[in-house]
């Protein structure tokens, strides 16, 4: 008897380490933390680097846009610093992105989980304005909401809000659906708990894997969407340094300044490839078990 | 003439963890014809073992030493291609689940043909007519029609014979059975059961039967391997075995059965301590070392035990095997003898309680008009098929379900209508459940002592950390857990474990009224019996009335004071447990208890096997309820007339047309050792 009480007691002091804390067991994952991480610093070093004005335009070096030692990354059509106004709009991407993302994820968990846990009209409602927003193209729906509202920080952040609720919820709710049949639940019910402590204290928790991992998945959505509104001039009005209004501008000299383009491009594409290879190496991790 | 020969077997997975000994060292021998039964607890090998036979160990999987000789044959190093015609040919497998064996997307019929056309039968309507005379040998009623429905069509007991009629199509020398019963109730258990036997004379088909219910397996099985930790520990003939366990561990697991006709006064259960280590988890000296009571330092942890022979054909894998004194005797039962516990206060009544499920126009009946009681200190358990109805009465009487009409008095309310969020704080503390599942009774993400704290703070047992701290500690010590087990997550603990918190949180608030359904039936036979001992002292210390559900009669027997037998939604049966295991019986009664597989060879039960499976709840019979398989039926006024209450003694009533008279002229089921 002894044994089998010992070995409880010994593994009870040592719970295993949660998802995020066994990252480092996954190699996608950690290039995908290299790639995220690299840009975070850059934004959050942002004010103290030694850079030139974003906003600053220098005429003349417009002459030659190239690399040069003032403008190592060259400037742009108007004669901008590239290389501040990567930095510069990476701070805005990645505040943007996550505040976005959160809000959205906020919306989402409690929509899926009421839709869940209620059920009858409650789940009809829910369902069927999710199925109507999200029978909508991503790209017009944002267009049609900005091009309304007006494009600024805040109105991206309401419009993938109310892109990305839907799709949160629908995994809620069916995470939800299939916890409040586990014997724990009943549990909770004879010991007399609310239902709003058995959504968010019994249910929720054990949302947890799937959620993170489509948190970083859909870090990266909105990355794109964020270029995408940029590209279309729907982005964070000028003069504002944003990735996808720097390829825009540069669109019209891409044959002879391909650097215009290229750079924010690169940019664009390796803060989502960050993401996603995170959200791999999650999926990989919380498969390993 | 030996069939199937496995010789110093070796099994290894590779995990991430290295390299892994499944199986260490095995070997066994099955003649022609013969029936062999492998009992083992799960993460013994048993399934590994099943798979090494098959070729199906999969990517990770490898045999690493030994052979394992099919008609003389080695299977290790057979080309896959010879041993893809053996698969189904010569060697058949019938697994656990049925459900997965056969294909969804396809009629029976066309499932069954495509037996006989891999193995050479080119002509359609032969393959058609060997399918339904396979199906005519299960005892499938009305194969033509069988063979033209899908597999959804038919219940869980039909879907194994089909796969039974299958493997049976080609013919084989050797049929592996992989616990093909686990899922089925016990009274269509007992049709496999016997089917096999009948199709074993006929085809003279030998059976590899592998199960963790000895119960089964002395049912079928001439020879019996015990497997643990991934050797062989015991192998005699069925009857030596059950006579004269040699080894420790078939001892206590023997003894943490219930033995027909014993009882928790006469006869407690012994539990084997400790838990079944996972796979090469286990010393590589005598495995079962780290369990065993008899076990000697210096004797029994150096090396590896040879198989010893006890007598002739019975071996033992036990250095100390010779010197283990003899186990004590059986107690003689005395069910009639048992003292009366508690003060005879009625804690729970249902009277005339009824729960009805709206389904569009027709309703589903799932408790009809019960009436039960219980009294303060008293067992009462819920036997019945899966369907009849056990689990809903528990739910509206925790009140996770509310009845449809009649009166269910709790202590002194009424509580039929009233679901827990309706229930006062201390009615809800008076009824506590302990589940089933010991996987879904915790919540994963919580530590296990936080629904124990939950619970204390919610029932206003205490208060403030320290003396919420204090109660957790001494609810786990009631359940015999160290007090630091509550920092653990669910899945660091094993699976009797687990349950042992699920009873600490339903005894958090004195409850008056502890409702267990199937408590014991996912754990390990080895740990069922600890779990049942815990439950009943604490029961009996509380003085709580413990409604029982099982659909075990053994565990039932042994534990309960009074039953409840129920059958579609009514009672059957009502008693004092003396007077329900002797006649007379309900014929429903009498047929669950012959359908019992008793863990011993010598007792043999009347063979009453129930015909069909229980009807759809949507469509009850209109007379009695057991009427369309009852198997002493008087005519059509069963079908027409719901049948009187019969008063058969004290506190023993029958419901049935047979007058009583008739129903005590009925031989008792089981007759022998006892």
């Amino acid at each position: 008897m002894s044994g089998l009480l010992v070995s409880a007691a010994e593994s009870a002091g040592r719970p295993r380490p949660g998802l995020l804390r066994r990252l480092p067991r996954s190699g996608v994952a950690m290039v995908g933390l290299a790639l995220v991480l690299f840009w975070v610093v850059l934004a959050l070093l942002a004010p103290v680097l030694p850079l030139a004005d974003p906003n600053a335009q220098d005429y003349l070096a417009m002459a030659h846009p190239g690399s040069s030692a003032k403008h190592w990354l060259g400037v742009d059509p108007l004669g901008r610093d590239m290389l501040s106004r990567l930095i510069w709009g990476g701070r805005t991407v990645l505040a943007v992105a996550p505040t976005a993302v959160l809000a959205a994820y906020a919306a989402g968990i409690a929509m899926g989980l009421l839709a869940g846990y209620y059920r009858g009209w409650v789940d009809v409602a829910i369902s069927r304005i999710s199925d109507v927003i999200l029978s909508f193209p991503v790209v017009v729906l944002y267009v049609i909401l900005i091009a309304n509202i007006g494009p600024s920080a805040l109105n991206i952040v309401v419009a993938v809000v109310l892109a990305s609720a839907p799709g949160i919820a629908r995994i809620v709710r069916g995470l939800t659906l299939s916890l409040i049949h586990q014997e724990f639940v009943a549990a909770a019910y004879l010991r007399r708990e609310t239902d709003l402590f058995v959504m968010l204290i019994e249910v929720l928790p054990n949302c947890r894997a799937p959620l993170i991992t489509d948190f970083c998945l859909r870090l990266g959505y909105t990355t794109i969407t964020i270029g995408t509104l940029g590209f279309l001039g729907l982005g964070l009005p000028p003069p504002a340094p944003d990735w996808g209004g720097m390829v825009k501008q540069a669109t019209s000299m891409i044959t002879v300044f391909p650097h215009m383009a290229l750079y924010p491009a690169i940019a664009i594409v390796t803060l989502i490839l960050g993401f996603n290879l995170l959200a791999d190496g999650l999926t990989e991790l919380s498969q390993a078990d | 003439m030996t069939l199937l020969a496995i010789r110093d077997l070796r099994v290894e997975y590779t995990t991430v963890r290295g390299t892994v000994a499944a199986i260490p060292e095995l070997s066994l021998e099955i003649g022609a014809g013969e029936a062999f039964g492998l009992v083992g607890e799960s993460g013994c090998g048993k399934s590994t073992l099943i798979m090494a036979i098959m070729g199906y160990l999969g990517r990770n999987g490898a045999v690493a030493r030994g052979q394992i000789l099919f008609e003389g044959r080695d299977l290790v190093t057979t080309d896959s291609e010879t041993l893809r015609r053996l698969r189904g040919g010569r060697i058949a497998i019938v697994y656990q689940e049925p459900a997965t064996a056969l294909n969804p997307s396809m009629t029976i019929g066309r499932q069954l043909m495509e037996v006989p056309r891999a193995h050479g039968v080119r002509a359609p309507a032969e393959a058609r007519e060997r399918a339904a005379r396979a199906l005519a040998d299960v005892h499938l009623p009305d194969p033509e029609s069988v063979m033209r429905r899908y597999p959804h069509q038919l219940s869980g007991g039909q879907k194994q014979r089909v796969v039974i009629a299958m493997a049976l199509l080609a013919n084989p020398a050797l049929l592996l059975l992989d616990e093909p019963t686990t899922g089925l109730d016990v009274t269509v258990e007992a049709v496999v059961l016997d089917l096999l036997n009948e199709l074993r004379q006929k085809y003279g088909t030998a059976l590899f039967y592998i199960s963790h219910n000895l119960g089964v397996i002395a049912q079928v099985c001439e020879r019996i391997g015990v497997m643990y930790a991934g050797r062989l520990v015991e192998e005699a003939p069925a009857a030596a075995l059950f006579a004269r366990p040699r080894h420790p561990y078939t001892r206590g697991l023997l003894a943490s059965l219930p033995r027909p006709g014993a009882d928790k006064r006469s006869a407690p259960l012994v539990p084997i301590p400790g838990v079944v280590p996972g796979a090469g988890g286990a010393p590589e000296s005598c495995g079962f070392v780290t369990r065993c009571a008899h076990a000697r330092p210096g004797i029994c942890d150096l090396r590896p035990v040879p198989m010893l022979a006890a007598a002739p054909g019975h071996g033992v894998r036990c250095a100390r095997w010779a010197e283990l004194p003899a186990p004590p005797p059986v107690a003689a039962p005395s069910l009639t003898n048992r003292p009366v516990l508690g003060d005879g206060t009625v804690v729970m009544a249902a009277h005339d309680l009824s729960r009805v499920f709206p389904m569009g126009k027709r309703q589903l009946v799932a408790n009809d008009r019960l009436e039960m009681e219980a009294q303060r200190g008293h067992v009462l358990a819920l036997v019945g098929e899966s369907g009849s109805g056990k689990t809903t009465f528990a739910k509206v009487l925790a009140g996770l379900d509310v009845a449809s009409g009649g009166s269910l008095r709790v202590l002194d309310a009424d509580v039929a209508r009233r679901p827990v969020r309706r229930r006062g704080a201390a009615e809800v503390a008076a009824v506590q459940m302990v589940f089933q599942n010991p996987d879904g009774t915790l919540n994963p993400s919580h530590p296990v002592g936080w629904p124990l704290a939950r619970s204390l703070r919610k029932f206003g047992i205490a208060r403030g950390r320290r003396d919420i701290e204090a109660r957790v500690a001494g609810l786990l010590e009631m359940v015999r857990l160290p007090p630091s087990v509550r920092h653990a997550l669910p899945r660091q603990l094993s699976g009797g474990q687990k349950q042992r918190i699920a009873i600490a949180r339903a005894f958090a608030g004195n409850p008056q009224l502890l409702i267990a359904d199937e408590p014991v039936s996912a754990l390990d036979v080895s740990v069922q019996a600890a779990v049942i001992n815990l439950l009943l002292r604490i029961q009996a210390e509380h003085q709580t009335t413990l409604v029982f559900i099982s659909h075990d009669l053994g565990l039932v027997r042994y534990i309960a004071d009074e039953v409840v037998v129920m059958y579609l939604g009514q009672v059957m049966e009502s008693g004092p447990v003396a007077a329900l295991f002797d006649p007379p019986y309900h014929p429903y009664t009498e047929a669950l208890l012959s359908a019992v597989p008793v863990p011993d060879p010598t007792i043999r039960s009347a063979r009453i096997r129930l015909a069909g499976e229980i009807p759809s709840p949507l469509n009850v019979p209109k007379g009695c309820r057991f009427a369309t398989r009852c198997p002493r039926k008087l005519g059509p006024m069963c079908d027409e007339t719901p049948p009187p209450r019969r008063a058969a003694g004290p506190g023993h009533r029958i419901h049935c047309h047979i007058p009583l008279d008739d129903l005590r002229m009925v031989e008792p089921v089981f007759r022998g050792a006892s």
